[in-house]
Protein backbone atom coordinates (compact mmCIF):
# COMPACT_ATOMS: atom_id res chain seq x y z
CA UNK A 1 0.00 0.00 0.00
CA UNK A 2 1.27 3.32 -0.43
CA UNK A 3 0.08 6.91 -1.83
CA UNK A 4 2.33 8.56 -4.73
CA UNK A 5 1.81 12.34 -5.44
CA UNK A 6 2.74 14.07 -8.49
CA UNK A 7 2.13 17.00 -10.72
CA UNK A 8 0.38 16.96 -13.93
CA UNK A 9 0.28 20.55 -15.20
CA UNK A 10 -1.33 22.37 -11.87
CA UNK A 11 -3.34 19.49 -10.45
CA UNK A 12 -1.88 17.27 -7.58
CA UNK A 13 -2.40 13.55 -8.63
CA UNK A 14 -2.73 10.97 -5.82
CA UNK A 15 -2.16 7.44 -6.57
CA UNK A 16 -3.69 5.19 -4.02
CA UNK A 17 -1.90 1.55 -4.31
CA UNK A 18 -3.53 -1.11 -2.48
CA UNK A 19 -6.11 -0.84 0.24
CA UNK A 20 -7.52 2.61 1.96
CA UNK A 21 -8.23 2.07 5.41
CA UNK A 22 -7.49 2.49 8.80
CA UNK A 23 -4.13 1.64 9.14
CA UNK A 24 -3.16 3.93 6.35
CA UNK A 25 -5.75 6.83 6.21
CA UNK A 26 -3.40 9.33 8.36
CA UNK A 27 -0.46 9.20 5.76
CA UNK A 28 -2.86 9.59 2.79
CA UNK A 29 -4.51 13.02 4.79
CA UNK A 30 -1.45 14.04 5.74
CA UNK A 31 0.49 13.51 2.81
CA UNK A 32 -2.62 15.78 1.29
CA UNK A 33 -2.77 18.29 3.66
CA UNK A 34 1.04 19.08 3.56
CA UNK A 35 0.54 19.89 -0.29
CA UNK A 36 -2.09 21.73 0.86
CA UNK A 37 0.60 24.06 3.35
CA UNK A 38 2.58 24.11 0.01
CA UNK A 39 0.04 25.73 -1.78
CA UNK A 40 -1.28 22.84 -4.11
CA UNK A 41 -5.25 23.96 -4.34
CA UNK A 42 -6.39 21.26 -7.33
CA UNK A 43 -6.06 17.68 -6.39
CA UNK A 44 -7.25 14.41 -8.27
CA UNK A 45 -7.17 11.02 -6.27
CA UNK A 46 -6.91 7.93 -8.79
CA UNK A 47 -8.06 4.75 -7.23
CA UNK A 48 -7.21 2.55 -10.82
CA UNK A 49 -4.70 0.57 -8.23
CA UNK A 50 -6.97 0.37 -5.28
CA UNK A 51 -8.65 -2.47 -3.74
CA UNK A 52 -10.85 -1.85 -0.99
CA UNK A 53 -11.54 0.97 0.82
CA UNK A 54 -13.04 0.76 4.27
CA UNK A 55 -15.31 3.93 6.57
CA UNK A 56 -12.32 5.12 7.91
CA UNK A 57 -10.87 5.99 4.53
CA UNK A 58 -14.42 7.06 3.38
CA UNK A 59 -13.66 9.22 6.39
CA UNK A 60 -10.86 10.93 5.18
CA UNK A 61 -11.73 11.48 1.81
CA UNK A 62 -14.60 13.38 3.38
CA UNK A 63 -12.10 14.92 5.87
CA UNK A 64 -9.96 16.50 2.96
CA UNK A 65 -12.65 17.08 0.63
CA UNK A 66 -13.51 19.97 3.39
CA UNK A 67 -10.19 20.77 4.14
CA UNK A 68 -9.27 21.71 0.33
CA UNK A 69 -12.76 23.50 -0.17
CA UNK A 70 -11.72 25.69 2.79
CA UNK A 71 -8.57 26.53 0.61
CA UNK A 72 -10.70 27.60 -1.93
CA UNK A 73 -9.23 24.31 -3.85
CA UNK A 74 -11.08 21.85 -5.86
CA UNK A 75 -10.74 17.69 -5.52
CA UNK A 76 -11.97 15.17 -8.30
CA UNK A 77 -11.91 11.29 -8.20
CA UNK A 78 -11.47 8.92 -10.81
CA UNK A 79 -11.15 5.34 -12.09
CA UNK A 80 -13.62 4.00 -9.69
CA UNK A 81 -14.18 0.35 -10.16
CA UNK A 82 -17.22 -1.12 -10.10
CA UNK A 83 -17.33 -2.09 -6.68
CA UNK A 84 -15.78 1.50 -4.98
CA UNK A 85 -19.02 2.74 -7.23
CA UNK A 86 -21.30 0.83 -5.23
CA UNK A 87 -19.22 1.62 -2.02
CA UNK A 88 -19.74 5.11 -2.82
CA UNK A 89 -23.48 5.14 -3.86
CA UNK A 90 -24.66 3.04 -1.04
CA UNK A 91 -23.02 5.76 0.98
CA UNK A 92 -24.49 8.36 -1.11
CA UNK A 93 -20.97 9.88 -1.39
CA UNK A 94 -21.52 10.14 -4.96
CA UNK A 95 -23.05 12.79 -4.45
CA UNK A 96 -20.71 14.71 -2.45
CA UNK A 97 -17.12 14.24 -4.75
CA UNK A 98 -16.99 14.78 -8.60
CA UNK A 99 -16.13 11.58 -9.95
CA UNK A 100 -14.99 11.32 -13.00
CA UNK A 101 -14.34 7.37 -14.92
CA UNK A 102 -10.86 8.50 -16.12
CA UNK A 103 -7.58 9.99 -15.01
CA UNK A 104 -7.87 12.36 -18.09
CA UNK A 105 -12.23 13.55 -17.59
CA UNK A 106 -10.80 14.39 -14.20
CA UNK A 107 -7.98 16.46 -15.27
CA UNK A 108 -10.04 18.16 -18.12
CA UNK A 109 -12.65 18.86 -15.94
CA UNK A 110 -11.03 21.65 -13.32
CA UNK B 1 -7.57 -21.64 17.96
CA UNK B 2 -4.19 -20.73 16.62
CA UNK B 3 -3.08 -17.55 18.92
CA UNK B 4 -0.21 -15.30 17.00
CA UNK B 5 1.99 -12.96 18.80
CA UNK B 6 3.74 -11.32 15.87
CA UNK B 7 3.18 -10.35 11.89
CA UNK B 8 5.76 -12.86 10.45
CA UNK B 9 3.70 -15.86 12.08
CA UNK B 10 0.30 -14.08 11.24
CA UNK B 11 1.70 -14.12 7.29
CA UNK B 12 2.90 -17.94 7.82
CA UNK B 13 -0.31 -19.12 10.04
CA UNK B 14 -2.76 -17.27 7.26
CA UNK B 15 -0.91 -18.12 4.10
CA UNK B 16 -2.06 -21.22 3.56
CA UNK B 17 -5.21 -21.19 5.97
CA UNK B 18 -8.48 -22.69 5.20
CA UNK B 19 -11.75 -22.69 6.53
CA UNK B 20 -12.92 -23.23 9.09
CA UNK B 21 -10.55 -19.98 10.25
CA UNK B 22 -9.30 -19.57 14.56
CA UNK B 23 -6.94 -16.96 15.01
CA UNK B 24 -6.40 -14.57 17.69
CA UNK B 25 -4.23 -11.74 17.37
CA UNK B 26 -3.04 -8.75 19.05
CA UNK B 27 -4.98 -5.37 19.10
CA UNK B 28 -3.06 -3.57 16.30
CA UNK B 29 -4.71 -2.25 13.10
CA UNK B 30 -1.52 -3.16 11.14
CA UNK B 31 -2.97 -6.98 11.29
CA UNK B 32 -6.61 -6.56 9.65
CA UNK B 33 -5.02 -6.35 5.65
CA UNK B 34 -3.25 -9.69 5.94
CA UNK B 35 -6.54 -10.93 7.67
CA UNK B 36 -9.11 -9.68 5.45
CA UNK B 37 -6.59 -10.75 2.82
CA UNK B 38 -6.59 -14.29 3.96
CA UNK B 39 -10.33 -14.19 4.44
CA UNK B 40 -11.16 -12.88 0.71
CA UNK B 41 -8.72 -15.58 -0.81
CA UNK B 42 -10.60 -18.30 0.98
CA UNK B 43 -14.03 -17.00 -0.35
CA UNK B 44 -12.50 -16.87 -3.79
CA UNK B 45 -11.46 -20.49 -3.55
CA UNK B 46 -14.93 -21.42 -3.12
CA UNK B 47 -16.30 -19.72 -5.88
CA UNK B 48 -18.07 -16.82 -4.14
CA UNK B 49 -18.37 -13.74 -6.73
CA UNK B 50 -15.69 -11.15 -7.21
CA UNK B 51 -18.51 -8.52 -5.17
CA UNK B 52 -18.56 -10.72 -2.00
CA UNK B 53 -14.63 -11.28 -2.32
CA UNK B 54 -13.49 -7.99 -3.42
CA UNK B 55 -16.25 -5.54 -1.58
CA UNK B 56 -19.06 -7.21 1.15
CA UNK B 57 -16.05 -9.10 2.46
CA UNK B 58 -13.05 -6.82 2.74
CA UNK B 59 -15.28 -4.01 3.79
CA UNK B 60 -17.47 -5.84 6.42
CA UNK B 61 -14.77 -7.39 7.75
CA UNK B 62 -12.49 -4.53 8.36
CA UNK B 63 -15.46 -2.42 9.60
CA UNK B 64 -15.85 -5.47 12.51
CA UNK B 65 -11.99 -5.55 13.33
CA UNK B 66 -11.03 -1.92 13.20
CA UNK B 67 -13.79 -1.65 15.92
CA UNK B 68 -12.96 -4.03 17.99
CA UNK B 69 -8.92 -3.17 18.04
CA UNK B 70 -10.06 0.41 18.22
CA UNK B 71 -13.23 0.39 20.77
CA UNK B 72 -13.57 -2.91 22.30
CA UNK B 73 -9.89 -2.98 22.95
CA UNK B 74 -8.54 0.20 22.78
CA UNK B 75 -5.99 -0.46 20.94
CA UNK B 76 -4.15 -2.12 24.03
CA UNK B 77 -1.92 -4.56 22.42
CA UNK B 78 -1.99 -7.04 25.47
CA UNK B 79 -5.69 -7.62 24.22
CA UNK B 80 -6.22 -10.06 21.71
CA UNK B 81 -9.22 -10.06 18.65
CA UNK B 82 -10.36 -13.37 17.97
CA UNK B 83 -11.43 -14.33 14.41
CA UNK B 84 -13.58 -17.18 13.87
CA UNK B 85 -14.62 -18.09 10.03
CA UNK B 86 -16.52 -21.18 9.13
CA UNK B 87 -18.77 -21.71 5.89
CA UNK B 88 -21.24 -24.57 4.79
CA UNK B 89 -23.81 -24.57 1.97
CA UNK B 90 -25.84 -21.94 3.49
CA UNK B 91 -23.80 -19.51 4.68
CA UNK B 92 -20.47 -17.74 5.61
CA UNK B 93 -20.26 -16.67 9.08
CA UNK B 94 -17.45 -14.52 10.24
CA UNK B 95 -17.24 -13.82 14.34
CA UNK B 96 -14.99 -10.84 15.78
CA UNK B 97 -14.60 -11.00 18.79
CA UNK B 98 -12.63 -8.61 21.59
CA UNK B 99 -12.26 -8.01 25.46
CA UNK B 100 -14.19 -5.18 25.55
CA UNK B 101 -17.91 -4.90 27.37
CA UNK B 102 -19.76 -4.69 24.20
CA UNK B 103 -22.16 -2.35 22.73
CA UNK B 104 -25.78 -1.99 21.91
CA UNK B 105 -26.14 -3.00 17.91
CA UNK B 106 -29.83 -1.71 18.07
CA UNK B 107 -29.25 1.77 19.77
CA UNK B 108 -26.65 2.45 16.35
CA UNK B 109 -29.01 3.59 14.28
CA UNK B 110 -28.03 6.78 12.66
CA UNK B 111 -28.35 6.87 9.04
CA UNK B 112 -25.03 8.41 7.64
CA UNK B 113 -26.50 9.22 4.38
CA UNK B 114 -29.25 11.75 5.71
CA UNK B 115 -28.34 14.77 4.61
CA UNK B 116 -27.11 16.16 7.85
CA UNK B 117 -24.84 13.42 8.29
CA UNK B 118 -23.01 13.27 4.82
CA UNK B 119 -20.13 15.11 5.63
CA UNK B 120 -19.84 13.66 8.98
CA UNK B 121 -16.27 11.81 8.84
CA UNK B 122 -17.36 8.79 11.08
CA UNK B 123 -20.49 7.05 11.68
CA UNK B 124 -20.08 4.88 8.50
CA UNK B 125 -19.18 1.44 9.75
CA UNK B 126 -21.79 -0.18 11.26
CA UNK B 127 -23.77 0.96 8.30
CA UNK B 128 -21.60 -0.63 5.74
CA UNK B 129 -21.79 -3.91 7.92
CA UNK B 130 -25.64 -3.99 7.49
CA UNK B 131 -25.66 -3.11 3.88
CA UNK B 132 -22.83 -5.55 3.03
CA UNK B 133 -23.82 -8.51 4.90
CA UNK B 134 -27.05 -10.34 4.89
CA UNK B 135 -27.19 -10.78 9.03
CA UNK B 136 -24.90 -8.57 11.90
CA UNK B 137 -25.36 -9.85 15.12
CA UNK B 138 -23.43 -8.89 18.29
CA UNK B 139 -23.45 -11.24 21.77
CA UNK B 140 -21.74 -11.99 24.74
CA UNK B 141 -19.85 -14.94 24.50
CA UNK B 142 -16.59 -14.82 26.98
CA UNK B 143 -15.81 -11.05 25.75
CA UNK B 144 -17.77 -8.88 22.96
CA UNK B 145 -18.72 -10.92 19.72
CA UNK B 146 -19.95 -9.30 16.30
CA UNK B 147 -21.21 -12.21 14.09
CA UNK B 148 -21.53 -11.24 10.03
CA UNK B 149 -23.79 -13.91 8.50
CA UNK B 150 -23.88 -13.72 4.66
CA UNK B 151 -26.25 -16.23 2.74
CA UNK B 152 -25.30 -18.12 0.05
CA UNK B 153 -27.63 -18.28 -3.03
Amino acid sequence: MSFAIKKQGDVCVVDVEGQLIVGNRQELKQKVLDEIERGERKFLIDFSQTGYIDSSGLGVLVSLSKKIREAAGELRLANLNDDLKTLFELTKLDTLFQIADTREDGLNSF
Amino acid sequence: MTDLTDGAALDVILGDTRFPLDVRFPSDLRYIERVVGAVSRNCAALSFSDRVCNLQIPVALSEALSNAILYGNGEDVSKRVRLRAKVDDRSLVLEVADEGKGFDLEACTSDPTSPENLEREDGRGLFLMRRLMDRVERFTDNGNVVRLTLLRT
